[in-house]
């Protein structure tokens, strides 16, 4: 099982190679001020992925448990920067502790254990029901709805959401045995690789921003581009897959455009909350959220889709 | 060992990371005077500065609970080095801080003697004016504590892993013939400031 995935390891170190030598040459060729902050950001960026794929590159070589932490370990981080921003006042002090340790460890352990009923109704029932309940045994009515809804988001994006990832690796299905790590390095590319493109494409030809006033960056040109060269790879890597070359595109497409809807959405609450970054975790990305965002909505998206054609 | 390990633990928790705006970490004698909303305040404030400023920089903390049970009294006074005060002690209470302060040792003070619940203080008692006048080679500096009352507020169990930042600003000290309460506003002032240039 093993065999495949240090393959790819390779293969994505490779890339990183290309790009670390390629931010190499840029760095020495290029002039001007704003120039040279965009080349310094990249290969900040850069540095960055190689210290990101290490670990996950790691995790999922040693195994199911050990990536089911890491991944528990990101929700972590993201719904620290998600409620770090958000204003909420201090009587919301317990859903907030409530969500940290005891809603994070359980929906992880549900992915850990495979009890997919109580994994996907968990946090959209259970906690969507108690926290609110939480809230109001302290008294306080003021923005009731607005703080308790801040939270209920925070828990569904950065635990909820994202838990769908793992959670790939309990689905089982003719064709799926051994597979689930590639499944989830599927999902992971796809996703990195569409935002990496979409940032490449959008730098070189980005001229139509899709929402100017929500995020600048993005671009048509950066979208169509990017999005059909992560099509393009995720429909390369259909032998890793269940899927055929031509269902692994479709998968592909739709990973790429929930993902792209994901960081919409996220810069705009961001926006809305008044902040550039969520972050300041990681060098050149801004915080986990910023590099969580796209997958996000991703994963639950390539989750169902696979869970609902594929999935025995 | 248990300073790192509560250092670490603080970090992966609250973060507690400095932002040092009006002046820059020296070693040279301070009193950091911050507003205070969780008992989470005196460790991470002290946590923000560098480890050759903490060896030399005393939290000064609550007697009546830092002095409460063994492990309690145990990190405030071997692991943060902590000057105990009692909080109802009038000028006499000062004494413990003025020593700190003659052995040329930085203090962190709480100025408003309690924790406060709004993200701004609350009035400043005069114990900061009084250490002002009575070591004035010491610079004043202000510094805010953001989200602490989000993360632990009066009366829960554990803290909330919101990120916290610390904000130093600019030092100041009484002007001639400023009268204390117009000091310990101007103070008040200082930390307030601080939090609305907080921003994100």
């Amino acid at each position: 099982m093993n065999e495949p995935m240090i393959v790819l390891l390779g293969g994505v170190a490779a890339l990183l190679l290309v790009a670390s030598l390629t931010g190499m040459v840029l760095s020495r060729r290029v002039t001007g001020e704003a120039g040279r902050a965009t080349v310094a950001n990249l290969n900040a960026r850069i540095r960055a992925w190689w210290a990101m794929v290490a670990v996950f590159g790691v995790a999922f070589l040693v195994g199911k448990g050990l990536t089911i932490v890491l991944f528990a370990l990101t929700s972590f981080w993201c719904l620290r920067e998600f409620l770090s921003l958000t204003p909420t006042r201090p009587e919301d002090h317990r859903a907030i502790a409530v969500s940290f340790y005891v809603f994070i460890p359980l929906q992880y352990w549900l992915v850990a254990d495979g009890w997919q009923t109580l994994f996907a109704i968990l946090i959209p029932v259970w906690a969507f029901l108690l926290l609110p309940v939480l809230a109001v045994l302290k008294g306080e009515t003021e923005d009731f709805l607005p703080r308790t809804a801040r939270i209920q988001w925070a828990l569904m994006l950065t635990v909820y959401c994202i838990s769908h990832a793992p959670a790939l690796l309990f689905l089982t299905g003719p064709g799926f045995a051994g597979k689930n790590f590639l499944l989830l390095f599927f999902l992971v590319t796809v996703v990195q690789l569409s935002d990496v493109l979409q940032y490449v494409f959008g730098k070189l030809f980005g001229r139509r921003p899709v929402a100017p006033r929500v995020s600048p960056a993005k671009t048509w040109e950066g979208l169509v581009g990017g999005g059909l060269g992560a099509t393009a790879v995720g429909a390369g890597l259909w032998w890793i897959t269940p899927f055929s070359p031509l269902q692994a595109a479709a998968m592909a497409l739709a990973i790429v455009v929930s993902g792209f809807c994901g960081g919409l959405v996220l810069s705009a609450v961001k926006r809305s909350l008044g902040a550039k970054d969520w972050g300041a975790m990681i060098e050149g990305h801004g915080g986990a959220l910023d590099r969580m965002d796209s997958v996000c909505f991703a994963a639950p998206v390539f989750f169902h889709l696979t869970n609902y054609f594929f999935a025995a | 060992m248990i300073a790192r390990l509560l250092i670490a633990l603080t970090r992966f928790l609250v973060g507690g990371h400095a932002r040092w705006q009006g002046c820059a970490p020296a070693p040279r004698q301070r009193i950091y005077f911050a507003n205070h909303a969780s008992h989470l305040d005196t460790l991470i404030l002290w946590a923000a500065l560098p480890a050759d400023l903490r060896r030399t920089t005393h939290p000064v903390a609550a007697r009546d609970y830092w002095g409460a049970g063994p492990i309690r009294r145990f990190i405030a006074v071997r692991v943060l080095g902590a000057v105990l005060v009692d909080r109802q002690g009038g000028r006499g209470a000062l004494a413990p801080m003025c020593q700190a302060l003659a052995r040329g040792h930085s203090l962190i003070l709480f100025p408003e003697g309690t924790r406060g619940s709004d993200a701004l203080p609350g009035p400043f008692r005069a114990g900061l004016h009084h250490l002002a006048r009575a070591c004035p080679d010491a610079e004043l500096v202000p510094a805010y504590l953001a989200n602490l009352a989000r993360a632990y507020p009066r009366g829960a169990i554990l803290p909330a892993p919101l990120h916290c930042v610390v904000s130093f600003g600019a030092p100041l000290a009484p002007q001639a013939g400023e009268a204390r309460a117009d000091f310990l506003e101007r103070a008040r002032g200082a930390v307030c400031a601080l939090a609305a240039g907080e921003g994100r």
